[in-house]
């Protein structure tokens, strides 16, 4: 099982999450350029926290423009897996892979902490069930306040889209939403960071069985490794 | 600091012709006294100019010198007193600690961390910008450290800022600290560099004129190093980075003048940031770096930009350089020569590339979409010589602007009055009785200076890179390395008491630095050495200068008995505002290894059954004290005693029972003294416990000095019971005084016994006027938090 990176100009979580899965997971793990065109053998596609483009414009409207992000588009169209944390996330919605849009804090303020998430029933392993009723992840984002429209979020809840809802809202966020996935539960996003949450020395390690939990979507056999 | 590098002798003149006329007529003007004083520089300075180029300057040259010789580039007034600081570590250096670049060598000192891997760090100010532009002013400040930092070939890992405002309750200073606030977390979150650590004042002295430094750290291998050298007759001369543009014009030389009513006019003078363009610089040059013998020199374009970085490495190169500004990358039509070699705009670099290798370095500036412009080359004149559409417009030894800029001893004298500020004495003052101890505790704690930082530090990305261990709140930041394929933990503090610098400088300083290394005793740290940022008024006041040559001999002998040496820093003179100076507020950061991940530990009680050791005496001090200042309304006195013997003794005792695992929390007493200190022990992130404390044996001839007096060489332990024999044990070995003082308790009530009253508080009141203090103060209308 192969995990591949994205680098955009601007990302500065990407050795985050490239740590995460290669040394909390134990998975091979190898970085993406933004000018790649292709995604070689990765079986997930990990776009990560940071500022691309330097957030300018909007957040991800301008690295949805980056060549790799064709590919990206393929790669979940054919079921791929795909996964975006923070800016990722932000890409995401930018790049119409997933629904709604996130916009600036209410606080209108950066915020740095850490966020008690309630699990959502959503896949299998995305589910108090298999998570626990609860997890730990810390936050670092100015504009992590989700909105889309009703009928929108009525298809969301209907789906079961939503992955986690914050147990004390630090953003604004509607119905307190801090992560979500795509219909056919191949492409996730989150705002919180499994990828500040896997070292010893963490605030959780919560982290690490988050990860397992996307890959569980395509990989089955990731929801009874311990390792 | 400025180089003090192997210099050339300098060639005569190469002629008293006067140079062609500059292609803009504006510059063409003569070089009149009124120009020169506009310059900032003094009739004798302008005749050492004169007398050194063999001709009078044109306008551009006199830029050039008003720049290079302001006391932000030259440290002209300061660079005698800081030669009195020890640069080398006398003790042991085998394993690590070593001085590997020494202060003033480059534009960071570098220190060995073992096993072939070594950390650069250094602190820098942005005082003045701030105060006009706090948010721009705040996001260069961090921009330009970062660069002083991977210019020597460093990634950085950490920040950390030391920030001075006036009274919170006025407008002006919320209006200043929510830019600077703000602004540090826009550059510093999108580089994504996490700031882990600070200290932050509140004190009218700062009104108007606050203080703004910040400090970066970075980690690389020792073949990494690189320097801002200019060698090798015929290699190119690159611009790498952002464009430049009109802003921070002479930033330099207004950072050197004090702040007045017109400066505010001076807007223009204030850098605008992109940190954007910061992470990909960042980036390039690392991998530009890693190419072996592609790069002979690098040097960022910070204050002085384009001047201070090519006479620099042409200076310590013991070379010359020549540029042609047609090829510098500009952002505005029509800029004169002038305006391109004063533009402080940011993000921008100069690189010395090895002859031949040109296409390697444009390719990897091409990967990363950034200009690589081929501005000049190194020569073997020794002169900086600037050409604009061909014609010279500039030609000046390189050694002139930088090793022989003017130096002076300023004269210092203590201010009238200082001496019996320091010999008031409490005796006129009541003593506390219950119902004001019982009053004074939460006013204290809910005061900016002392309450949580919260409001701040979440603002602060300060877990990107995922190395952060002890997150902001504690005693000190504490960073996981990852160096190769080991873990290296260290930690970092920053500090500094203007009010007891103002007091007594010589003894401010010395608290300043025994408190920041008792602070990284507290996180289990060894010191391994210390960067500086001397921030005074103008020294040209006696007063002043007296305060500044205090303060540094006073650090100095405390770095000298810790075996500290020094890395490098920065001065920031002329912090005044129309109300006179600021106290003398000479901040020290100082960097700490801790062998063990076991011994890390932090400030917070953990547990009901935990006992409370006092290690250190209770002299009755009050002199100083936020007590004093808060509930008294005065600054006077003296500072606390300060005897580097018995700090000593208790750091390592500290360290000791920590190595013995027997310390559950560790915590140091400053600011507000005993109480506060154990209130902070117990507003653990998440849980609040009590505490029942006995002081009645600690006695004390006053109450207000036991309960808040701010004596040094303290430190409360958490222990269990069990070990509270063998702590005490180890203290009288060690000299130390110690008392076993009381217990956490789970009820969550602070109760305190003395010899005169009882007071009890519920803890969650303590903590919520703490915890939101600062929260309130800015909190805006129709906006959640």
């Amino acid at each position: 099982m192969n995990v591949a990176v994205v680098q955009f100009p601007g990302s500065n979580c990407d050795q985050d999450a490239f740590q995460l899965f290669a040394r909390g997971l134990h998975l091979p793990t190898r970085y993406l350029w933004h000018k790649d065109t292709g995604l070689g053998d990765a079986d997930l596609v990990v776009l990560p926290g940071g500022f691309s483009y330097g957030d300018y414009l909007r957040c991800g409207a301008i690295a949805r423009f980056s060549p790799v992000m064709a590919a990206i588009r393929e790669f979940a169209s054919a079921g791929g897996l795909v996964f975006g944390i923070c800016n990722g996330f932000q890409i995401l919605c930018e790049a119409g892979l997933l629904p709604g849009a996130l916009i600036r804090n209410a606080s209108l303020e950066y915020r740095c902490l850490t966020c008690e998430l309630r699990v959502e029933a959503s896949t299998e392993a995305f589910h108090p069930g298999s998570l626990g009723a609860a997890v730990r992840l810390p936050i670092g984002h100015g504009e992590g306040n989700y909105r889309i429209d009703e009928a929108g979020l009525a298809r969301l809840e209907a789906n079961r889209q939503v992955l986690f809802r914050y147990a004390q809202n630090p953003n604004g966020s509607l119905g307190d939403i801090a992560g979500i996935r795509n219909e056919r539960a191949n492409v996730f996003g989150l705002m919180p960071h499994p990828d500040r949450a896997f070292e010893r020395f963490h605030p959780s390690q919560d982290g690490v069985a988050v990860a397992r939990a996307v890959l569980a979507a395509r990989f089955p056999e990731m929801l009874r490794r311990t390792g | 600091m400025s180089a003090a590098a192997p210099s050339v002798p300098v060639p005569p003149a190469a002629s008293a012709q006067p140079l062609p006329p500059n292609p803009d007529p504006i510059l063409n003007q003569p070089v009149t006294p009124a120009l020169v004083k506009k310059h900032g520089l003094l009739p004798d300075e302008f005749a050492v100019i004169t007398r050194t180029l063999g001709r009078d300057p044109t306008l551009t040259e006199l830029g050039i010198f008003s720049v290079m010789w302001s006391e932000h580039c030259s440290y002209k007034n300061t660079r005698l007193l800081l030669k009195g600081f020890p640069t080398e570590k006398r003790g042991p250096t085998e394993r690590f600690g070593r001085v590997l670049v020494r202060a003033g060598e480059e534009n960071a000192g570098i220190i060995d961390v073992g096993e072939g891997w070594a950390i650069a760090f250094k602190i820098e100010s942005h005082n003045h910008p701030s105060a006009l532009e706090p948010f721009e002013g705040a996001a260069t400040g961090v921009g330009g450290i970062i660069r002083d930092i991977f210019t020597m070939g460093a990634r950085p890992a950490l920040l950390t800022n030391s920030l001075r405002f006036g009274e919170l309750s006025s407008p002006a200073t919320k209006r200043l600290l929510r830019g600077v606030v703000s602004g540090i977390a826009h550059y510093g979150n999108c580089v994504g560099v996490p700031t882990v650590a600070g200290d932050v004042y509140f004190d009218r002295s700062y009104e108007g004129n606050p203080l703004v430094n910040a400090l970066c750290l970075g980690t690389l291998r020792h073949d990494q190093i690189r320097r801002g050298r200019a060698t090798g007759v015929g290699n190119p001369v690159y611009y790498v980075g952002a464009a430049t543009g009109r802003d921070g014009l002479g930033g330099a030389a207004f950072a050197s003048r004090e702040l007045s009513a017109e400066s505010s006019a001076e807007r223009a003078a204030v850098q605008k940031g992109d940190p954007f363009m910061e992470k990909l610089l960042i980036e390039a040059c690392l991998e530009m770096m890693a190419v072996p013998g592609l790069v002979v020199g690098i040097q960022d374009m910070g204050a002085a930009g384009l001047t201070c970085s090519t006479c620099e490495t042409a200076s310590r190169g013991g070379a010359g350089i020549e540029i042609e500004l047609d090829r510098v990358p500009q952002r505005e039509t029509g800029m004169n020569s002038y305006e391109i070699m004063l533009s402080e705009s940011q993000e921008r670099m100069l690189v010395i590339v090895q002859r031949g290798r040109e296409l390697e370095i444009e390719g990897i500036f091409r990967k990363w979409d950034l200009h690589a412009a081929n501005i000049g080359t190194v020569t073997a004149t020794g002169r900086m010589v600037v050409r604009q559409h061909g014609v010279v417009v500039a030609d000046i030894p390189a050694p002139a602007l930088t090793d022989e800029a003017p130096l002076y001893r300023r004269e210092g004298r203590e201010a009238p009055g200082a001496a019996a500020l320091r010999a008031w004495s409490p005796a006129q003052l009541p003593d506390l009785d219950r119902r004001a101890a019982q009053a004074a505790l939460p006013r204290l704690l809910a005061h900016p200076t002392i309450a949580s930082k919260r409001w701040i530090y979440r603002q602060y990305d300060h877990m990107v890179q995922h190395g952060t261990v002890v997150l902001p709140g504690s005693d000190a930041g504490v960073v996981r390395l990852r160096l190769g394929d080991r873990d290296r933990f260290i930690a970092i503090s920053n500090d500094c008491n203007g009010r007891y610098c103002y007091l007594n400088p010589h003894r401010g300083a010395l608290i300043a630095m025994a408190e920041c290394l008792r602070n990284l005793a507290c996180a289990g740290a060894r010191p391994l050495a210390m960067t500086d940022n001397l921030n005074f008024g103008n020294p040209y006041k006696p007063e002043n200068f007296y305060q500044l040559q205090e303060c540094v001999r006073g650090l100095a002998e405390a770095c000298r008995h810790f075996d500290i040496p020094v890395v490098g820093g920065n001065v920031s003179l002329y912090n005044e505002s129309p109300e006179g100076a600021i106290d003398p507020t000479p901040t020290v950061a100082v960097v700490g290894l801790i062998e063990d991940e076991r011994h890390i530990t932090r400030q917070f009680a953990s547990a009901p059954d935990q006992q409370l050791v006092l290690l250190g005496g209770v002299p009755a001090e009050l002199g100083g004290s936020q007590f004093l200042g808060l509930i008294h309304g005065l600054k006077t006195g003296d500072a606390p005693a300060v005897d580097l013997g018995a700090e000593q003794r208790l750091q390592e005792l500290v360290l000791s029972e920590i190595a013995a695992g027997r310390v559950g929390a560790a915590h140091d007493l400053s600011e507000g003294g005993l109480l506060v200190a154990v209130s902070e022990m117990l507003f653990a992130p998440d849980r609040t416990l009590g505490a029942r404390l006995d002081l009645v044996a600690l006695g004390g001839s006053r109450q207000d000095a036991l309960l808040f007096g701010e004596s040094q060489g303290r430190v409360i332990l958490a222990v269990r019971a069990a070990d509270v024999p063998a702590v005490l044990a180890a203290a009288a070995a060690a000299d130390t005084p110690a008392q076993a003082m009381g217990a956490v308790t789970g009820d969550g009530t602070l109760a305190v016994r003395t010899a005169r009253f009882e007071a009890a508080w519920p803890v969650a009141d303590l903590r919520r006027g703490w915890e939101t203090s600062i929260e309130e103060a800015m909190r805006r209308p129709g906006l959640e938090t």
